[in-house]
């Protein structure tokens, strides 16, 4: 049995601070993500605001050691607001060689450096591929660095229970955890809680963690390598209850509250790819709430029986990343043609091809709206933040049933995978959304399936329904009744149709918002995952005195009606992207303004240092 | 089930769409025997569905006056998948073609059999592309001249009925457009079917394959080319029901029931759990034997809509239905004063 309530209390003394970034990193095995997973939740329980920035190999056990196979996990926690999971470090924690040299360089000066020592053998320096022990050196001097014998004292910790000494080291995270919960003041009861959770069928692996975190805690209580922690109080956040969430996790939390709140069951195909699987595990979780999840036999037959449970009514889903949805191409233009709502969620990731699985990138855009056969005109609206993908599911749900069409949602490697404080909404702040079918007749009238409403949505008529019988298919409607049609007048006349539909949705997803001055010298638009660095550079340069906005698009097509308007009211824009230019490229052609563009394809998020700089270049010449 | 079912004529399932098939098609048989059939099932149109992929066959949905879809190419059975699993109530066809199911949708086919979903799969066998004008298909034997092949076929061919036994279909049936009683039955037996339902129709392109199964149609050959199978029956054929199918070792083998008694011929059963006869049979190929037509296999297993369905409701049953404001606040949480 766990005593779950620890009261442990340092005597050495706590100095304030207002918050800190740390990365763990140590081999795909070392368990780093579990270690900085905890430290966010711990962090976000205390009140603190949290970002995370999980990096790990697309091999799921990388040649131990080496240098492609570390794994980290950046986190920042403050007591005040913040958007991004940090850029310097001020403490990093290298379990092994390979992970100190890929790592360090990101490490501030004077920054905390804790390496497990015992992990500095010649044959770790081989694998790492360096002759000299960067310990030995002098390479390491601007650092604060802390010497731990990590992997000796976890095997003495966990002694008693007569492990082997395979086992023993499993606990190794679990150590290092201790001290840096130490380190930042941090509550073990969290963990501990966790550990009965996960281990509880498993007793002594349950105790040797148990031990080996107590140990890690001791030993910074001890050691005269670190006379002070840290204390970060709690930020000053909006009022509510609050949850630490990941991307993926919020955007499955957005799809069943959609789904509850539309009053549709949920149906997901969806064939695994990193880094959007997690969706479909955890939908897969959910049946009691009427979920039902299809793994397809490929990413065609994803798409396609999710157009299938659309067809017959159900809220249609399916998930992927980029090489998924090039192949899902023809399905979500077949949807466009029958004009059926569903959602089709990419989870971008480096490319082309199958290009870097585990890292991050914005360049689906292009993509998104134009990788089909033909005019298909798709919405698509793209998630700025793990928290922010709960909403961006219901609002796509929103626009996908009001207009009966298929909608795009975008997402990345950054959101899915990092995490931060979500204020979970109160049951009046859920918005349901309405839905209606055409009901059933005896009246003999011809149906028909293609005449529309105002915004030009056409009517859901559901299998089963009297009176309603009609066939959908790819070939060309014929305008109101839906027949196959190959008339030149009624082609282009149903092209127009379809887009001017999509442009409808401007009535729906309402204006375009700035952070600054209306008007000025410079306008940093973003989209996407890069929110949180652009408003945060945009920030720290309004404070330098400089006059520039910032503004970032939630909906990518169609624009909000007032952003032409808006980008007239500056001297110059610019646009931040994880591509080559992408937005840049839509914005010159549909603005004809002489947007310039800071671009970054290095499967990483932007840096704030980065972006601050390249905006006071931009103001400068 | 709508209370109007008795009154439901063929014509009521007719849509009042023009037929785009070439004349003499053999598609037509089948529409015409679709169409004749289906109001003895018991099912509204409104509760049928059609999904259909791309090809001649594929225009089906659009002549019946049910629910429809004309889907991609190919993908049919992924389509029928969302719908069924979602509305398991409706009765869902997918209409295919030699083509659309074998080649560019092979691996749909394969797997919408193996999960056994309730739905009645309909492939038009003419061993040619029709919409696109003639070239070679899947079924096509060796040395086809085409437009695609002018030195004949080097693609050796499938059956489609061991292709559907090979992905462990519950039901496979062979019929053929000529023989449309035979047709019509088959296409009953195979709605009654509970799990999936695989039916092979020879059918003759006039256009780009005429005659591909004369042996099988022509008057004169035609009871010495097709063994009829029935269940519980030996193999018996010919004009002169004269020659019967008996097993030599792990072969089938013609023999003359001048020599050979009825009780020495192979028997045929659709419902041995075993799929090894119903194997033997999709291989028996002319002119080395006769062509099986009829019911090839008919078994039970637990169906991927029902199955996926139960889980849905024990879940609900074990947990009561999903509350959203526990879900959303689930794990640690922590309040904001
Ligand atoms: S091309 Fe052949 S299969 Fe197609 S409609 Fe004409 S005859 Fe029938």
């Amino acid at each position: 049995m766990i005593t779950i309530s620890e009261e442990l209390n340092t005597t050495k003394p706590s100095t304030e601070i207002a918050g800190a970034t740390v990365r763990l990193a140590g081999d795909s095995g070392d368990g780093m993500q579990l270690l900085g997973t905890q430290l966010t939740n711990t962090s976000a329980l205390s009140g603190n605001d949290v970002a995370t920035f999980p990096d790990f190999p697309a091999e799921i056990r990388a040649p131990r050691g080496t240098r492609a196979g570390v794994s980290g996990f950046q986190v920042q926690f403050a007591s005040e607001e913040i958007f991004t999971p940090g850029d310097g470090l001020d403490a990093l924690i290298a379990m092994n060689p390979a992970a100190l040299l890929t790592n360090v360089q990101d490490l501030k000066e004077s920054g905390i450096l804790i390496v497990d020592e015992d992990s500095f053998a010649a044959k770790d320096l081989k694998l790492a591929k360096t002759d000299v022990n960067p310990l030995d050196d002098e390479s390491l001097s601007k650092y604060r660095l802390i010497k731990v014998p990590v992997t000796s004292l976890t095997r003495t910790a966990v002694a008693e229970l007569g492990m082997s000494q395979k086992h023993a080291d499993r606990c190794r995270n679990f150590f290092a955890m201790g001290l840096v919960f130490w380190l930042y003041g941090r509550d073990l009861t969290p963990t501990l809680r966790f550990i009965d959770e996960k281990f509880g069928k498993k007793p002594e692996v349950a105790d040797a963690n148990v031990r080996a975190l107590k140990a890690g805690w001791n030993y910074g209580e001890t050691t005269e390598a670190l006379a002070t922690s840290f204390h970060v109080n709690p930020a000053k956040l909006t009022p509510g209850t609050y949850k630490n969430i990941m991307g993926n996790q919020a955007l499955v939390y957005g799809l069943v509250a959609a789904s509850k709140l539309s009053g549709k069951d949920l149906f997901l195909g969806s064939y695994p790819i990193t880094p959007a699987s997690d969706i479909l595990h955890e939908l897969s979780k959910y049946k009691h709430f009427g979920v039902r999840t299809f793994q397809a036999e490929d990413e065609i037959a994803a798409v396609c029986s999710a157009i299938g449970a659309s067809f017959g009514g159900s809220m249609a889903i399916t998930t992927s990343s980029g090489p998924g949805i090039a192949l899902k191409a023809e399905g979500i233009g077949l949807g466009i043609m029958m004009e059926l709502p569903m959602l089709i969620i990419d989870v971008q990731r480096g490319g082309p091809s199958t290009g870097l699985p585990t890292k991050t990138e914005q360049s689906d855009l292009l993509q998104v709206l134009y990788g089909r056969n033909g005019e298909s005109p798709i919405p698509v609206i793209a998630a700025r933040s793990p928290a922010d993908c709960f909403d961006v599911a219901h609002e796509a749900w929103r626009v996908a049933t009001r207009l009966m069409t298929p909608v795009f949602i975008l997402s990345d490697g950054f959101i899915a995978n990092g995490s931060e404080p979500w204020k979970i909404p109160t049951e009046d702040e859920l918005q349901p959304i309405e839905i209606s079918h055409p009901a059933g007749t005896t009246d003999g009238a011809e149906f028909l399936p293609y005449q529309r409403d105002e915004l030009l949505a056409r009517p859901w008529a559901l299998p089963g329904t009297e009176g309603l019988t009609h066939r959908l298919g790819g070939l060309e409607k014929e305008d109101i009744t839906g027949n196959v049609s190959y008339d030149p007048d009624n082609h282009q006349h149903m092209t127009h149709v379809r887009a001017q539909k999509v442009e409808n949705a401007t009535e729906l997803i309402g204006d375009q918002v700035v952070n600054g001055p209306t008007n000025g010298d410079l306008l940093v638009l973003s989209w996407g995952g890069t929110f949180g660095a652009c408003a945060t550079a945009v920030q720290q340069c309004q404070a330098r005195g400089h006059s520039v906005a910032h503004t970032h698009l939630r909906w990518l097509n169609p624009f909000p009606k007032n952003l032409g308007k808006i980008l007239s009211n500056y001297k110059k824009i610019l646009i931040p992207e994880l591509n080559t230019g992408q937005l840049r490229m839509l914005i010159r052609s549909k603005f004809l303004v002489d947007a310039e563009g800071f671009n970054k394809i290095k499967g990483k998020p932007f840096g704030i240092a980065e972006l601050v700089e390249q905006i006071e270049r931009q103001l400068t010449t | 089930m709508s209370s109007t079912l008795n009154v439901l004529k063929p014509t009521d399932f007719a849509s009042d769409q023009d037929i785009r098939w070439c004349p003499g098609c053999g598609d037509y048989s089948i529409l015409a025997q679709m169409k004749k059939m289906l109001p003895s099932l018991g099912f509204s149109r409104e509760e049928t569905v059609f999904i259909s992929g791309i090809g001649c066959s594929s225009r089906f949905p659009y002549y019946m006056n049910t629910y429809g879809m004309h889907s991609i190419h190919g993908r049919a059975p992924a389509f029928a998948t969302g719908l069924k699993s979602t509305r398991p109530e409706l009765q869902v066809w997918v209409i295919t073609g030699d083509g659309d199911g074998l080649s560019i949708g092979g691996n749909h086919l394969m797997h919408c059999i193996r999960r056994n979903l309730d739905v009645n799969i309909v492939m038009f066998n003419n061993s040619i592309y029709g919409l696109t004008k003639g070239q070679y298909s899947p079924t096509s034997p060796l040395g086809h001249v085409t437009k695609s092949t002018p030195r004949g076929s080097i693609d050796n061919p499938l059956s489609p009925c061991t292709v559907a036994i090979s992905s462990e279909a519950t039901f496979v049936a062979r019929s053929i457009d000529f023989n449309t009683k035979h047709l019509g039955e088959t296409l009953k037996r195979a709605a009654q079917h509970r799990g999936v339902s695989f039916v092979e129709v020879n059918q003759n392109c006039n256009v780009f394959n005429d005659g591909v199964w004369s042996h099988m149609t022509d008057k004169e050959t035609k009871e010495d080319n097709v063994l009829v199978l029935e269940h519980g029956k030996p193999m018996i054929f010919g004009k002169n029901r004269d020659k019967g199918i008996r097993l030599n070792g792990l072969d089938p083998e013609v023999v003359s029931l001048e020599q050979i008694g009825e009780d020495d011929l192979l028997f045929h059963d659709e419902t041995i759990e075993s799929p090894m006869l119903a194997m033997l049979l999709s291989r028996m190929k002319f002119p080395e034997f006769p062509v099986p037509i009829g019911v090839f296999r008919n078994i039970s297993a637990p169906m991927y809509d029902q199955s996926l369905n139960e889980q849905v409701a024990d879940a609900r049953q074990e947990k009561g239905e999903g509350d959203l404001m526990e879900l959303l606040h689930s794990g640690d949480t922590w309040t904001v004063e």
